[in-house]
């Protein structure tokens, strides 16, 4: 039982040794001297851990008695965060070079923080669930105030920590609620019990711990208010970071929280996450308006996105979660090209966040501001890019679960938050001239993760790379 | 009011008291002796439960080992606690306005608060039979057989506190200088002195 049960785990195991060998070869060797290589190394495990998932065995398989769930719909997750995380981590790696920030810890957090994601994702269990969270966000608490001699840096890493744990108190609280009504922490015995009876008043009350707990992990409003300040606080690279992957597989895991252990009637907690749905969707495009950082953008930009995956969720539909899905990867690819662009912002060598400082880009680097704009208006959902069919995909599904007025407040919101992403493009080719951004100051890496980011939101129109078929399966195997 | 009864209200009250102290008591080595008070009772109450070992844990572990640590980490921080408390007082008014609702929706949950009929039947489907098996044998049983998996991640979750604390707060002193025995030991007296032969009234 054992050893058929380590097989199925096997990805997490060999992202695990893989973090501790690093570790010690760092340790041992020159330190920072080997942080560039291990980095790169730690990408590249990645890149074939999700390789090897995503061409791995199919079907649905439970281990540990029903801790660990491996189906389509955690390999999907999995394969998303996976590739996420190794493309941030490249993306970076000049950066930090660069800035001389880079220590071999950094790799090995992150791939110990991403061996968390893959536990959260697969979780049949609440108690599996609540250790591949810590594991993820003890990770990220220290990623947050990795430049340790930064002010900001350690304000952000404080903030992200104190909050997370009352966030962790709230789950844990509305866990042990479940727990006390339904008697077991499986999902599958969670849903037999919901099923067998009428909703009690005290499961609806720890179900409703549960979400607020797992709302602060993709900062859904109202549980947002760290998310600024994370994001400008945190190093650049690491900002790139909590903008993908954890999101990715936060939303995953409510997913299968809520679908997984509370059923596909969606009445108890559909009207909880379309609330926090709309509540993100206009509180992301609106509070963005007045930003002059383009970190602390992103952070309101990332939050009015949540929103929108949630919409998806909301619907609780087969539909709904392939929609969710797509979302979510369109976004992370969205993310990384548009994070790529972000690292290379400098003056005379000094980063800038600044959004005034891109006026005019388009004359000093036309190509680089092309590839931008591709990036703004596929963020903002205009129609010939990608990023419009993800957002056509959710508001689809809310109309399809007669949520009708849900996908209407979306589209609204949709409008407001192309504002301020208009107005980046405005800045870089009808904005006054002035002393901005240098035009040179990126890596070949970057530079590619832009340029394919922003290509592949142009050509991903055509058929999406076939990611629609698997989101489809994904979301077929945890909807029955 | 049987015997198990009284100890397990005096056990209780002791321990919510002595917790209600941990987060008011002015000196802070006196929160810490208050938090030792409350896990001494919290023992109690795990003696009640049947749960033996788990008891004892907590006076080895938390009393023993974890308090005392915090008793050390108390009396070497340089913290001004009189000045956080001040702060406090300024947000306590709607910090009681905002618990007292909470409280008051946690008893009306409770009020109709009422468990599955299938819970008391899963709850002990777990567990194996405590009348077969000992006390500290099941817990073995669940923790490094049935659930070795969380086991298994609490441990990466330790290695990821033990990187994160030295990376937060390790720094590698160049001023400082180290001992280096074989250093020492390959010195040789030819290498290390110069002699010189100084004439008078020139200096070196």
């Amino acid at each position: 039982m054992i050893s058929g049960d380590f097989n199925l785990v096997l990805p997490e195991v060999i992202i695990a040794l893989y973090a501790m060998a690093a570790l010690m070869f760092g340790v041992y060797t020159g330190k920072d001297l080997v942080a560039a290589k291990i980095n790169t190394a730690t990408a590249l495990v990645f890149v074939a851990v999700a390789v090897w998932i995503g061409f791995g065995p199919g079907g649905a398989h439970t281990a540990f008695g029903g801790l660990f769930i491996n189906d389509a719909f955690a390999r999907f997750a999995k394969v998303t965060v996976l590739l996420s995380g190794a493309a941030v981590l490249l993306v970076g790696q000049e950066y930090m070079v660069k800035r001389d920030m880079l220590r071999f810890e950094y790799p090995v957090l992150v791939a110990l923080s991403v061996v968390g994601m893959m536990i959260m994702v697969s979780a049949g269990d609440l108690m599996a669930l609540y250790m591949g969270l810590e594991l993820q966000s003890l990770a990220l608490y220290v990623l947050a105030s990795f430049r340790r001699d930064n002010e900001k840096s350690t304000e952000a890493g404080m903030k992200y920590f104190v909050l997370g744990a009352l966030s962790s108190g709230l789950l844990l609280y509305g866990a042990s609620l479940t727990y006390g009504f339904a008697g077991t922490t499986l999902f599958s015995g969670i849903i037999q019990t919901v099923h067998a009876g009428q909703m009690s008043m005290g499961l609806l009350f720890g179900l409703v711990f549960l979400i607020s707990g797992m709302a602060f992990k993709v900062s859904a409003v109202p549980f947002h208010m760290w998310t600024p300040d994370v994001y400008e606080g945190s190093p650049t690279p690491v900002t790139a970071f909590f903008a993908t992957a954890p999101k990715v597989a936060a939303m995953a895991m409510i997913a299968r929280v809520v679908v997984g252990a509370f059923g596909t009637a969606p009445g108890d907690w559909g009207q909880i996450i379309a609330l926090l749905s709309v509540a993100s969707m206009y509180l992301g495009a609106v509070a963005a308006i007045g930003q002059k950082d383009i970190k602390r953008l992103m952070a309101y930009s990332s939050i009015s996105h949540m929103g929108f995956a949630m919409m998806g969720l909301a619907a609780g539909t087969a539909g709904g979660i392939k929609a969710m899905l797509i979302y979510m990867a369109i976004y992370v690819t969205m993310n990384v090209g548009t994070f790529a662009f972000i690292l290379s912002m400098e003056k005379d060598g000094q980063p800038v966040t600044e959004i005034a400082a891109l006026k005019m880009y388009s004359k000093r680097a036309p190509l680089k501001a092309l590839a931008l704009l591709v990036l703004m208006f596929s963020l903002a959902g205009v129609p010939p890019m990608l990023g419009f069919f993800g957002k056509f995909y959710v508001l689809q599904a809310a109309v399809d679960a007669n949520m009708t007025w849900l996908a209407i407040l979306g589209a609204v919101a949709s409008v407001i938050g192309a504002f301020y992403y208009l107005r980046i493009v405005f800045y870089m080719y009808f904005g006054e001239d002035a002393e901005g951004v240098d035009a040179g100051g990126m890596g070949a890496v970057a530079w590619t993760f832009l340029m394919v980011s922003a290509v592949v939101m142009v050509l991903g129109i055509v058929n999406m790379f076939g990611v629609e078929a698997l989101a489809q399966a994904a979301a077929v195997a945890l909807v029955h | 009011m049987t015997v198990a009864a009284f100890a397990f209200y005096m056990f209780s009250i002791v321990a919510v008291a002595a917790g209600l102290f941990v987060v008011t008591a002015k000196n802070p080595v006196h929160s810490v002796l208050w938090l030792i008070l409350a896990f001494l009772s919290s023992a109690g109450l795990f003696v009640l439960l049947g749960a033996e070992f788990v008891a004892m844990l907590l006076i080895i572990v938390y009393v023993g080992a974890v308090a005392v640590l915090f008793l050390f980490v108390v009396m070497m921080l340089d913290v001004d606690f009189a000045e956080l408390k001040a702060e406090m007082s300024k947000y306590m008014p709607l910090a009681l306005l905002i618990g007292v609702i909470l409280l008051m929706q946690f008893f009306m949950v409770l009020g109709v608060w009422h468990a599955s009929d299938a819970a008391e039947g899963l709850r002990q489907a777990v567990t194996p039979d405590l009348g077969q098996v000992q006390n500290t044998k099941a817990l073995g049983l669940l923790l490094y057989d049935k659930y070795v998996f969380l086991f298994m991640i609490s441990a990466l979750i330790l290695l990821v506190a033990m990187i994160g604390a030295i990376v937060l707060t390790m720094r590698h002193r160049k001023s400082v200088k180290r001992q280096n025995v074989l250093h020492q030991m390959w010195r040789d007296p030819a290498a290390a002195m110069e002699l010189h032969d100084v004439k008078p009234g020139q200096g070196l």
